[in-house]
């Protein structure tokens, strides 16, 4: 039974969001297009299965739906905050730094969404992973103190990312 | 009739909150004067500004004809490509040394972009000279 589910569906959530993206595209929910979805949602992964050589990572969806909303949440505040230094801050006063965020992280797929989030996120975007992949350099903004922000980054961030792919 | 005019006002000021933050994105673009600050404005600025306009497309379909989510694949599409292009123009300044050198990393050698074989540095080099 398990090899059996395994051979059929070898990355569920993958045929979860086909099957859902499928549907939002037709623009109206009936059953025919449900499950039309899941059988696109069944083929695809396992058409592509060569390109993947791992199985994809196990993650706790509870955990990421709330990580989701966090982050939500400060791309609002971000924006704000940014657009407002763009408007009042002259050149001469800003303090752009870069900032080496060392990384506890291992999993690539973990430190993509955590690359991501820096680049939404507080005046912060993620420009270059280590040639070992230990650590994220970060260029901010406005820093006037660098060390806060990594230590936000790594406090905010990457320890909720540490429960999700726990 | 009052979900219409409700519904006007809530396009209305999506729109308006939406093109207000775009504008002020071009504005922090064209303000700027260092490469690696120039990529803040847009990239956030950009997310919520389009977001805002997708909300008012949306609000307006659900107000005025059969509803409509296609909005949603738009956002989610945006907001997992956007990091992406920001990340690639980021190593583009890094590689060709347009902004102030990275500090080393913690644990490696170097930065990946910085981490070429040695006949692209000898490359780079003679370009640079």
């Amino acid at each position: 039974m398990g090899r059996a589910y395994r051979w059929l569906l070898p990355h569920p959530l993958l045929t979860l969001l086909l099957a859902a993206v499928w549907i939002l595209l037709q623009n109206e929910f009936s059953s025919g297009m449900f499950v039309f979805g899941l059988i696109l949602g069944v083929l695809i992964p396992k058409l592509t299965a060569q390109f993947w050589p791992d199985r994809p990572v196990q993650f706790n969806p509870a955990r990421m739906i709330s990580y989701m909303l966090v982050v939500m949440w400060d791309i609002m505040v971000a924006n704000v905050q940014v657009a407002w230094i763009v408007l009042t801050r002259p050149n001469s006063k800003l303090r752009p730094a870069w900032i080496v965020v060392p990384l506890d992280l291992r999993q690539p797929e973990a430190i993509t969404i955590l690359a991501g989030t820096i680049t939404l996120t507080p005046g912060t975007v993620s420009a270059d992973l280590s040639s070992e992949g230990h650590s994220l350099l970060v260029h901010a903004l406005d820093a006037p103190d660098p060390d806060a922000i990594r230590d936000e980054i790594k406090h905010r961030y990457e320890r909720r990312l540490k429960e999700i792919f726990a | 009739m009052t979900l219409e005019i409700f519904g006007t006002y809530a396009v209305a000021i999506c729109l308006l909150i939406g093109g207000a933050f775009a504008l002020i994105g071009t504005i922090g673009l064209l303000r700027f004067n260092d490469s690696m600050v120039r990529l803040h404005a847009p990239t956030k600025v950009g997310t919520i500004g389009i977001g805002a306009l997708l909300l008012a497309s949306i609000i307006y379909s659900y107000v005025f004809s059969t509803g409509s989510l296609h909005e949603l694949l738009i956002m989610a599409f945006l907001f997992v490509t956007a990091p992406i292009s920001a990340n690639f123009i980021a190593k583009v300044h890094i590689h060709r040394r347009a902004c102030d050198t990275p500090p080393k990393p913690v644990e490696d050698q170097t930065w990946s972009t910085l981490d070429l074989p040695e006949a692209d540095r000898v490359l780079v080099e003679s370009t640079q000279a």
